[in-house]
């Protein structure tokens, strides 16, 4: 293990960005987002959580697939290209970090996404520990430790220094090339870590959320759940806005879409939001018509739909930010939590 | 909060409403939910506390199609959007029994957070009945206080008054909270210079996440289809295409409730990337009480809006290029 005073981290920062991209939480207008390192950008470590994921590193909002470009009557298509530098994604939390493992899910299995793979074996994550876990967290449900994220290199942030540990070849090259501003850990530094831990862990077990029950929740609940009167009732308040969807490490799903340039047109993709009314319209119509269908497609996609496809692994990772964001202060622990009581109540 | 449930208990019970639009306690001390409860027992969970700033006229437009009459719980601010959706037919007077709960400013979590509060486990104060002038906060990281005015909604800095506009019955005391003029940061923007501004909302608007929940939110925002929502423009719903995009669906929303907006604060909100949207809404406030006198959308049922009617002593439209 190594470590670097926080003060030095600007200078760590400068030395990845000399020879590849790094982004990182960054402050803007009051709110903290990643973005990419620039000299006069205000990152800022100490916010737990991002507006938004980060998952915009691997998988943007909206990203260009290819161009036509029409010339007479000449039509030149020109793909977009593909990642090809190295990039690093420092700052990320545990659970975003299991974010990224339900994309790759998606986006790795065949056919692979080539965007998405290029982006994912040029970057290299950064985690690191969640120092105070805040009372929207639930990564424990799913089986996450927030106080020792599974990435490249794992840090954690104690008493005015950074403890950097490398888990993986990746982490291992990146350690390489800021050799020289990192310091060895001792046995006293190692401790540190060990109480900082051990202190993370404590306070989760008495987030209110730790305890939040998944019993039912799989891949063989689908009639079940589908069909449960429920959701007419727990849709309601929901205003149909893509806030959940958009602020969520593990929502996957987008559109694809033309944009007309004048002299051509530009084909591109954008996250789609299953909250949306137009939310995988085909030729024949949208296959859910009411609100209440998009609104159960969010949460059984996630906890239903994804585990019968994926081994059972939930499609959520207990970031919380849908929690914290919702308008109408709906989630998906609210869901959870009204499954249980009519089961309780039967 | 006993006396509207009470009262909700009544109504449901002697067939007066079929339902009761309020809000749901939530599972942790500051997110109740809009709900509805169709019956008497249904109430145990009813809950309204400072954190209840949902506005909840906008859901009558949906409650206006249903069975029988809706009891509605409305603050002072929310009746002014209620009423403009009278004006615009969006809403049936007929289908809502509207009861008019008090209000002595209403909560942003965010902004409690903002003082460094987080690991929140209770908060007390918050109560509608409490008269603390402070929020006394149990958080997993100690105790902390923080005063009700600071964690107030910025809507709430520059309340309209305690005066329901429309009810059937009001339900509890309200409290004028307005401690600043709400056109004062608009005053401040329309000093900078055009680059200043343009930096000022290229800064804001570039956080924007197209999520629509200013849109989906908004009292004046009800058309049946949003343009932003066809798939026959290059205007798409989800993304910004480019920056220029991202500064267009605001400004042209802006434009599109420009006199039909009553200033409710909802989109400032519930905008997870906290852009003042409301900027722009009392940009237009000020323009429009400028060129045609004070003008308050929602005020009443009847009165002409100032885009809608025409008068000879108007300005005319040259003056926005005069005034540079």
């Amino acid at each position: 293990m190594y470590k670097i005073a926080k003060e030095n981290l600007s200078a760590l920062f400068r030395l990845i960005a000399e020879s590849q991209e790094l982004y990182l939480p960054v402050r803007t207008a009051e709110q903290v987002n990643f973005g990419v390192w620039r000299e006069d950008a205000e990152v800022d470590l100490d916010t737990l959580k991002s507006v938004k994921s980060p998952k915009d590193a691997f998988f943007p909002q909206s990203e260009n697939l290819y161009t036509c470009i029409k010339e007479g009557k000449k039509i030149q298509i020109e793909p977009e290209a593909l990642k090809e530098q190295k990039f690093v994604v420092f700052g990320m939390k545990a659970c975003d970090v299991q974010g990224v493992q339900v994309l790759d899910k998606v986006f790795l299995a065949d056919p692979v996404d080539t965007f998405y793979a290029a982006r994912r074996d040029h970057g290299t994550i950064v985690a690191m520990a969640c120092h105070e876990p805040e009372e929207s967290c639930f990564c424990k449900v799913f089986g996450i430790d927030c106080a020792e994220p599974a990435a490249d290199v794992a840090t954690w942030m104690v008493e005015g220094n950074l403890y950097w540990k490398s888990l993986t070849e990746k982490g291992e090259a990146l350690t390489k090339d800021v050799e020289s501003l990192l310091e060895s850990a001792d046995d006293a530094d190692e401790k540190k870590v060990e109480d900082e831990k051990a202190a993370i862990r404590s306070i989760v077990e008495k987030l209110p959320y730790s305890n939040l029950s998944l019993e039912g929740w799989n891949g063989d609940a689908l009639s079940e759940k589908f069909d449960s009167p429920l959701w007419e009732e727990l849709y309601k308040p929901c205003l149909a806005c893509g806030t959940c969807t958009f602020v969520c490490p593990t929502c996957q799903c987008y559109d694809i879409k033309d944009y007309n340039t004048g002299h051509g047109v530009k084909r591109y993709r954008c996250w789609d939001s299953c909250m949306y009314s137009d939310f995988t319209m085909m030729a024949h119509g949208n296959n859910r018509t009411s609100q209440m269908q998009r609104y159960r497609q969010r949460f059984m996609h996630k906890l239903v739909y994804f585990p019968a496809n994926n081994d059972g692994m939930y499609s959520c990772v207990g970031c919380g930010r849908c929690v914290e964001k919702c308008p109408a202060s709906l989630n998906i622990v609210k869901v959870i939590k009204a499954f249980q009581k009519q089961g309780g109540d039967k | 909060m006993q006396e509207v449930i009470n009262r909700a208990k009544e109504l449901l019970a002697d067939g007066t409403v079929a339902r009761v639009l309020g809000w749901k306690a939530g599972d942790l001390p500051y997110n109740p939910e809009p709900a509805y409860f169709e019956s008497v027992e249904s109430l145990e969970d009813f809950v309204y506390n400072g954190f209840c700033g949902a506005n909840l006229s906008k859901y009558m437009i949906e409650a206006s199609k249903l069975e029988g009459k809706t009891m509605v719980c409305l603050k002072p601010c929310d009746t002014y959007s209620f009423n403009q959706l009278i004006k615009e037919h969006r809403v049936d007077r007929d289908k809502a029994y509207i009861v008019g709960v008090g209000c002595k400013g209403k909560l942003d979590i965010e902004k409690i957070r903002k003082q460094g509060v987080k690991g929140i486990e209770s908060i007390k104060g918050a109560e509608i009945t409490d008269e603390a002038d402070n929020l006394t906060i149990q958080t997993l990281y100690g105790e902390k206080t923080c005063s009700y005015a600071d964690a107030m909604l910025e809507r709430c800095h520059v309340c309209k008054g305690k005066e329901h506009k429309i009810y059937d019955e009001i339900i509890g005391e309200s409290k004028d909270t307005k401690d600043a003029d709400r056109f004062t940061e608009v005053a401040r923007i329309e000093a900078m210079s055009p680059e200043e501004k343009f930096a000022f909302f290229q800064k804001e608007l570039s956080k924007c996440i197209r999520c629509n929940a200013c849109r989906n939110v908004c009292p004046a925002c009800s058309c049946r289809k949003c343009v932003f929502d066809s798939n026959k423009f290059d205007s798409a719903q989800k993304a910004n295409v480019d920056s220029f995009e991202e500064k267009m669906f605001h400004i042209i929303r802006a434009f599109h409730v420009a006199g039909r907006c009553t200033d409710c604060g909802e989109c400032s909100r519930v905008c997870p990337q906290g852009i003042p949207l409301h900027l722009f809404n009392r940009k237009f406030i000020k323009d429009i009480n400028e060129f045609y006198g004070d003008f308050q959308a929602g005020e009443d049922t009847e009165a002409r809006g100032p885009l809608t009617d025409f008068t000879f002593d108007d300005v005319e439209p040259g003056i926005v290029g005069e005034r540079g």
